[in-house]
């Protein structure tokens, strides 16, 4: 697992430049220029199951969700940070992509050190040190339990096709 | 206890007495706005839409703004997607290439009513704000599911109290009160959180200058920026058609709780400019005078609007866009376009030099017409600086008022603004 590390005010531009937003949709289109001018070797090098530790603010800006499907899509298995905007944060839920806030998680970590990551159980350990982070609301969680917010509308959809 | 508008508003709409701050609740939003991005949302949903269909044609608005005209074939196919679902599905609120921004022309149309919820697959969707909505963005696949249920959840944020005193001077602006907001408060001092504004100023700012304000609500990270429902804004609405009965604003009680509140006094507010590459990098214009200047963009949903033209219009009459600098116009919607032809603002600023763009979003996202070019800056009136936001992560972007930006475009430099 590799760990990625950016700074703070990481903006949807730099995650997923503007300009591509209305001709590329698909995962496959998505993913050569994901974090395209944050960091050039990302697309290329990013493996399922990497992490990101970021700071304050990450996804900051536009509501467009490229950047929570491509992180999503290519098997992110977190994104650990200090806080996230609120766009983004809806995103990743939507997309089923998993958000942990844990600034003292952020701060702990350097290059380098051994990360593990237990998402149900709300723990991160980073270099023999164990931090903690609160579960999402039920109401939320049950939209990224359903791997994510279409998944879950179908059900619900179907649900009440069923009943009537 | 009494609560804030955003308690208010979310306790109406999901039927209880009252809510707190973090508690998550389950609301029918009267609408749903989106844009060119319908073509992507239609294509998450295709089987379902065949099966259940929309859940109301009243509910989405649909505005093809941000790439328009089309750029190229696949802008072109996705256009004439969401052309052949409204179509289908008998969408009523559909405005079609040359229209205006989404954000305008739904103010415009009248489908921002006082005391509603509005959400939007787009970040400035806050700006609704303005007209006292509760109005904020979400992300395409949640625009995908509310299209087909109708239905989303909203978690009831903690309050910001911006409390408004004073007069601007001479040659300041709105522009430069909420730049100057956003660099106190930071690009995230808002997040997650609702901005209210109000105290004695309000009364003397304009609609225009309250949606440039809502507008920006988003670049402090604010899930909604709100205005309280004035005289001001009960006109305006009467000017577009809609009647004192078919709204029922919603103000905070006196007692409210708030995270914070922060005054401003407007007398105190310079002319500012938002430095690249963020929206909180806030420093005097007076700083950067005579710094160089390549474009010019007067326009975009933050200062499109006909008080943004007249302004410009006025600093420009008998004068010329400098050679060096390309001015960008870009009017936030046809009926703009159309008053300030009849009130000959676009004639002094195209006799002046500068360049007339269709109204859409135009340049401001980086998709055409208007990109620059490695090494240029461009002094903008739009409300983002990002890193490659118009086209090229090897430019700069600059963002300014509209006095601002007219009084650059004819010294060919970074200048101070003009009284208009």
């Amino acid at each position: 697992m590799r760990v990625w590390k950016y700074g703070d005010d990481v903006n949807t531009d730099m995650l997923f430049p503007g300009k591509y937003t209305y001709t590329c949709g698909t995962l496959e289109e998505i993913k050569p220029h994901l974090l395209e001018d944050l960091d050039a070797d990302f697309a290329g090098q990013v493996q399922a199951g990497d992490v990101l530790f970021v700071g304050r603010n990450f996804g900051c800006g536009s509501s467009r969700e490229q950047p929570a499907l491509g992180l999503r899509g290519v098997g992110i298995a977190a994104v650990v940070g200090c806080s996230f905007a609120r766009i983004f944060y809806r995103a990743s839920i939507n997309q089923g992509l998993v958000l942990i806030e844990c600034a003292d998680a952020v701060e702990h970590y350097e290059p380098g050190m051994d990360v593990s990551l237990d998402v149900a159980r709300g723990e991160i350990t980073i270099d023999g040190k164990t931090h903690s982070f609160p579960a999402l609301p039920p109401e939320i969680l049950a939209i990224s339990q359903a791997g994510g917010l279409l998944n879950y509308a179908r059900a619900k959809l179907e649900a009440n096709t069923a009943q009537t | 206890m009494g609560m804030t508008f955003a308690e208010k508003i979310l306790a109406r709409a999901a039927g209880k007495d009252s809510v707190v701050p973090g508690e998550i609740v389950v609301v029918r939003p009267a609408h749903l706005l989106t844009h060119d991005n319908m073509a992507a949302i239609i294509g998450k949903i295709g089987p379902e839409l065949e099966k259940y269909g929309v859940v109301d044609p009243n509910l989405n608005i649909i505005v093809l703004d941000h790439v328009a005209p089309a750029a190229n074939e696949k802008t072109a196919t996705g256009h004439q997607k969401i052309r052949a679902f409204v179509q289908q599905h008998g969408i009523k609120n559909f405005y079609d290439v040359g229209e205006g921004i989404c954000h305008q022309v739904v103010m415009e149309k009248g489908l921002a009513l006082p005391g509603t919820i509005i959400v939007g697959s787009d970040s400035h969707t806050c700006s609704y704000g303005a007209l006292g909505a509760f109005a904020t963005g979400v992300d395409r696949t949640e625009a995908a599911a509310l299209t087909l249920t109708g239905e989303t959840w909203l978690r009831v944020p903690p309050t910001i109290r911006v409390v408004l005193e004073g007069n601007f001077r001479p040659g300041v602006s709105a522009k430069d009160l909420v730049l100057t907001i956003i660099g106190e408060l930071s690009a995230d001092g808002a997040n997650y959180m609702a901005v209210e504004f109000d105290g004695p100023a309000v009364d003397r700012l304009t609609i225009e200058d309250r949606f440039t304000i809502a507008n920006m609500g988003i670049e402090m990270g604010a899930k909604i920026a709100v205005f309280p429902v004035d005289e001001v804004a009960e006109t305006y609405l009467g000017t577009i058609g809609v009647r004192r009965y078919q709204y029922d604003p919603v103000w905070a009680d006196d007692d409210a709780q708030y995270a914070k509140r922060m005054v401003m006094r407007l007398d105190k507010i310079e002319p500012v400019l938002a430095l690249p590459h963020t929206v909180d990098n806030i420093d005097m214009a007076s700083e950067h005078v005579g710094e160089p200047i390549h474009q010019c963009l007067l326009g975009t949903c933050t200062n499109g609007r006909l008080s943004d033209l007249r302004t410009a219009a006025k600093i420009m009459r008998g004068k010329k866009v400098h050679p060096n600098v390309r001015f960008l116009v870009l009017p936030a919607s046809r009926a703009v376009l159309q008053a300030a032809m009849s009130k000959g603002y676009i004639q002094i600023l195209v006799g002046a030099g500068a360049t007339l763009l269709p109204p859409g979003c135009g340049p401001c996202l980086g998709a055409h017409m208007g990109v620059l070019a490695p090494g240029e800056r461009c002094l903008s009136t739009a409300n983002r600086n990002f890193k490659g936001r118009m086209g090229c992560k090897e430019a700069e972007i600059i963002l300014a008022s509209p006095a601002t930006v007219a009084t650059s475009a004819i010294h060919g430099v970074i200048s101070m603004p003009e009284e208009d």
